[in-house]
């Protein structure tokens, strides 16, 4: 068997805050964004990764590229182990791994043209190349995620939404990485212009043989792309299942409110279906609930809940879903 | 008589670009008690046709036409009218919870402003008001949490205190402007769950503006679909989601992926929204339909009747749609 592309364990992100108005030997109080996370990464498989806001899904991303501080293990393709890295020797691994971002706008250079923005990370990675053949690569990527060759010497202010983000595809796809993150890539655009991006990154994805991490909060979306889906509540993984089984067969209490909460655009399916309410609001990650940190909203909590952090299990032996509760279905 | 009567409702801002025609046309009426939804992509001038009904446009918006309010013209009324009518009539909630409470007063300061202002009760008996208004809307520990500032209030509580400010003069028509659309799903549910238990205990009519089908087949019983600023459809929400009449409405329901359905590509609409600064001569829709022949590119299609209290917008016959 080949080593997974990705293999992450007991990953965690701790971030420390200090307050206003805090004494200088106050200890700073620390917020576990991400909290002892696992998964694994096949080549060319997506891993949706679906949860609330403030669950950590957006942490998690980035610190798999050491965009912030984690620790834990991640291991690129069973051989290097990313989070010790130095600087200059985590370049190499740069060019294997990118990211497109949520807010298509906002993540590209306004003072830089189409053209520049996508030939960077070339430039960076690959400094031999002459003038001539980035600008030939420039316009083949540009082709390939349905821009016109034509505008690159525009800026991103003159596209739409939608074509921002096939910018900042190119950008991503032009150092042929072999795994993309997309940290909620489509949640900014319109129906019709999400159905255009999520195609362009499918069929990409089996052109290039990418993998992709997928992070969003619609799990319709996550449903369509996914091979595999991960839920995340306050920074832990409550349920991780081959796509079908989780949508078909939720175990986790959080993960059946979450399905049962999406809308479906069917007016007769929609009104007659149950949903679960849950009661509340996130709590605080600053302070989360003893034991497990569902409980506060948990339909089916007890004593036990409070006492023990459930452990994420298997439900059979060999089975790839895998639940994090003492009542699991 | 309805409660809304909305006739050729156009507006227009004047920019440095050169004028932008937001919406054009539209016609629709509501009757008491009942709820509809405006759909549309960001641009296709859904809001604005709520923000005009309520003399909310920015300076450089005109807007033209009638609306008709319990009977009372209230498009462009003077200020003084329409403040009467704002908050006791008509209410909005805003998408944007976080944005459009004041941080610098108190929730209770902030909703007994609203008492005070329109029915010029003491200030003990408005904040009594409020706190049972908040309680109306399942915040817990309504009392204490009434002193608290907006940023104490986590996204899904501060959109109950929108929520619950709209509510304090009883109006008869509330216009909910994407109330959930800044929400998580399960804090949505639970916003469209308070929804429907208020509009049934109050017995108002809602429009809900909103880009989110699923909602809309949840929550509605009439639907509006714009698009460029124009009326593509319009009918109650069973027949117009099971058959949709229009190439638009059609291609919008197709290209959600639904969590209920496995699906491998994703019908798409080709193309982006046409710029409102420079409207193309006939449909608005022209360049990213299907089915689009000459005529569509000449002409404006009329909105006419296709079935008893459905229009649609479209030169193609329906047979040719499928």
């Amino acid at each position: 068997m080949t080593a997974p592309l990705l293999k992450v364990e007991d990953l965690r992100v701790t971030f420390r805050l200090k307050s206003e108005g805090d004494m200088p030997w106050t200890k700073p109080k620390r917020l576990h964004a991400v909290g002892g996370v696992n998964f694994e990464l096949k080549q060319g498989e997506t891993l949706g990764i679906v949860g609330e806001s403030g669950c950590g899904k957006s942490t998690l991303a980035r610190a798999l590229i050491r965009m912030v501080q984690a620790q834990g293990s991640v291991v690129w393709m069973g051989q290097e182990e990313l989070l010790g890295l130095s600087k200059r020797q985590m370049m190499k691994y740069r060019s294997e791994i990118q990211m497109v971002f949520q807010d298509p706008l906002a993540s590209l250079n306004p003072r830089k043209t189409v053209g520049e923005i996508i030939a960077e990370p070339l430039r960076t990675h690959n400094p031999s190349l002459s003038k001539k053949e980035i600008v030939a690569e420039v316009k083949a990527m540009m082709e390939k995620v349905s821009l016109l060759p034509n505008q690159i010497n525009r800026y991103p202010h003159e596209f739409s939404g939608g074509q921002c983000q096939r910018i900042g595809i190119a950008r991503a796809l032009i150092v042929r990485p072999k795994m993309i993150i997309c940290d909620e890539p489509v949640s900014a655009l319109d129906v019709s212009i999400q159905a255009q991006v999520i195609n362009l990154l499918m069929d990409l994805q089996k052109e290039m043989g990418l993998s992709l991490v997928f992070i969003a909060h619609d799990l319709s979306v996550v449903k369509h792309i996914s091979n595999r889906v991960m839920v995340l509540y306050l920074g832990k993984v409550m349920e991780i299942a081959d796509r079908d089984d989780l949508y078909d067969n939720p175990r986790h209490p959080y993960t059946q409110a979450l399905i049962s909460a999406v809308p479906i655009p069917e007016p007769k399916i929609e009104r007659n279906k149950e949903t679960i309410l849950l009661e509340g609001d996130l709590p605080s990650p600053l302070a989360p609930p003893s034991g497990c940190v569902f409980r506060t909203r948990c339909p089916k909590a007890t004593d036990l809940c409070a006492q023990e952090i459930p452990s994420l299990e298997q439900g059979t032996e060999g089975s790839s879903h895998k639940v994090a509760c003492h009542f699991s279905d | 008589m309805s409660l809304l009567e909305v006739e050729n409702l156009s507006v227009k801002f004047k920019t440095n670009d050169g004028i932008v025609s937001a919406v054009n046309d539209v016609s629709f009426s509501m009757d008491a008690g009942k709820t509809l939804a405006i759909v549309g992509e960001s641009g296709s001038g859904k809001s604005q046709t709520a923000f005009s009904i309520l003399g909310l446009l920015a300076p450089n918006g005109l807007s033209t036409g009638s609306v008709k309010f319990d009977g009372q013209e209230i498009l462009n009324a003077p200020l003084k009218e329409l403040n009467k009518v704002r908050a006791e009539e008509i209410a909005i909630v805003f998408q944007d919870p976080m944005t459009s409470l004041n941080p610098y007063m108190r929730v209770s300061e902030q909703m007994a402003e609203v008492l005070i202002h329109h029915q010029g009760i003491s200030k003990a008996e408005a904040f009594n008001q409020s706190v049972a208004m908040l309680d109306a809307v399942k915040i817990p520990d309504a009392k204490r949490r009434a002193r608290l500032y907006p940023h104490e209030f986590s996204g899904g509580m501060r959109q109950r205190v929108m929520i619950a400010m709209s509510l304090l003069c009883r109006p008869k028509l509330l216009i909910a402007d994407e109330p959930t659309t800044a929400l998580d799903v399960t804090v949505q549910a639970q916003i469209m769950d308070l929804f429907s238990d208020i509009q049934k205990e109050f017995g108002m009519g809602v429009i809900l503006i909103t880009h989110d089908l699923g909602v809309v087949a949840g929550f509605c019983e009439d639907v509006l679909v714009l698009y460029g600023g124009r009326v593509m459809e319009q009918g109650p929400v069973d027949p117009v989601f099971e058959n949709p009449s229009h190439p638009y409405t059609q291609g919008l329901l197709r290209a959600i992926p639904r969590i209920d359905q496995k699906s491998d590509v994703l019908d798409t609409i080709p193309g982006t929204p046409p710029n409102m600064l420079l409207p193309p001569k006939g449909c608005p829709f022209v360049a990213r339909c299907k089915h689009a022949d000459d005529i569509c590119g000449d002409q404006l299609p009329d909105l006419c009747e296709l079935t008893a209290g459905r229009l649609r917008a479209c030169h193609q016959p329906m047979e040719k749609l499928v």
